[in-house]
């Protein structure tokens, strides 16, 4: 696949503009929800716990850098392959996918953890924004969790290399948002 | 480049891990700080506006991409925030 033949008539990849035009339809996906978060709160700001109170801010902090971590892995892996570096690139998708997975369990023990405590999604509207919120991201690192498997798989055979790398940028560009997301969610779910 | 636009130079990625995590941790010392909710609300949310940037700007390289890629993002961010603000606003006024 030729570089070249991808360059549409506005002067970019077809594919990375594709790829950026979904990721605005998931800010707005995100800000529906943040939206409605909101409104939730300031409608029962008396009721509404403390979240340091019922989550647990450490554990998540860790998380929060788990996924950081991700993200830094993903771009020394991009950068392996623009050197043309294949192992690189192999071990930078590998750790990524490791890291992703890591996220996922100690999310999923996170919940298992609140739900024996009694904080469920249908036992408070708090509950709900935080299940509903934190299940839709933890539903988009899974998706990347299986793209970067594919894109990892696919690095063993003759699809990248030093001039082909534009299937690794777009899992990463997807990988990055999912990232930045959870920056915000941590802020608003877990901080503030 | 071949395949994308990569005439730019390789941003700093150790420099932008380092300071996302700083910035993390300056969010758990600002969210336990003995301040005003208020200036606790303000510099989480500045934190975290300054971490996604970081993301958004280097991971994602939309630091050196064409004008269109901006367009792109920014009017998203834009509903985005107008869709905060009146909400905010909404809420304040009831």
């Amino acid at each position: 696949m030729k570089s070249e033949s991808n360059i549409g008539s506005l002067g970019v990849d077809t594919r990375k503009l594709g790829v950026w035009l979904f990721l605005a339809s998931e800010i707005m996906f995100f800000t529906g929800l943040i939206g409605s978060y909101i409104v939730l709160r300031f409608a029962n700001l008396e009721s509404w716990p403390v979240p340091s109170t019922v989550l647990n801010i450490p554990l998540t902090a860790l998380n929060t850098f788990i996924l950081i971590c991700s993200s830094a892995t993903l771009v020394l892996g991009l950068a392996s392959i623009q050197r043309g570096d294949k192992e690189g690139l192999q071990v930078g998708l590998f750790l990524t996918i490791l890291l992703g997975a890591a996220f996922l369990s100690i999310q999923m023990n996170e919940y298992k953890a609140l739900i024996q405590e009694g904080f469920t999604i249908s036992g408070s509207i708090f509950g709900s924004c935080f299940f509903t919120l934190t299940g839709f991201h933890g539903a988009h690192v899974f998706a990347g969790v299986i793209w970067l498997t594919v894109v990892f798989l696919q690095s063993f055979g003759p699809r990248f290399s030093r001039d082909q790398f534009c299937g690794v940028e777009m899992v990463g560009l997807y990988w990055h948002f999912v990232d930045l997301v959870w920056i915000i969610l941590f802020t608003i779910l877990y901080l503030i | 480049m071949a395949e994308t636009e990569l005439e730019h130079k390789q941003p700093n990625y150790a420099g932008v891990f380092w300071s996302l995590f700083v910035l993390t941790i300056l969010e758990i010392i600002a969210a336990n700080a003995p301040i005003a909710k208020t200036f606790s609300v303000i510099a989480l949310v500045t934190l975290a506006v300054m971490k996604a940037s970081l993301v958004a700007l280097f991971y994602m390289h939309l630091k050196f991409e064409k004008q269109l890629f901006y367009m792109i993002v920014f009017f998203p961010l834009l509903l985005a925030f107008i869709l905060t603000l009146m909400v905010l606003a909404d809420k304040a006024i009831a």
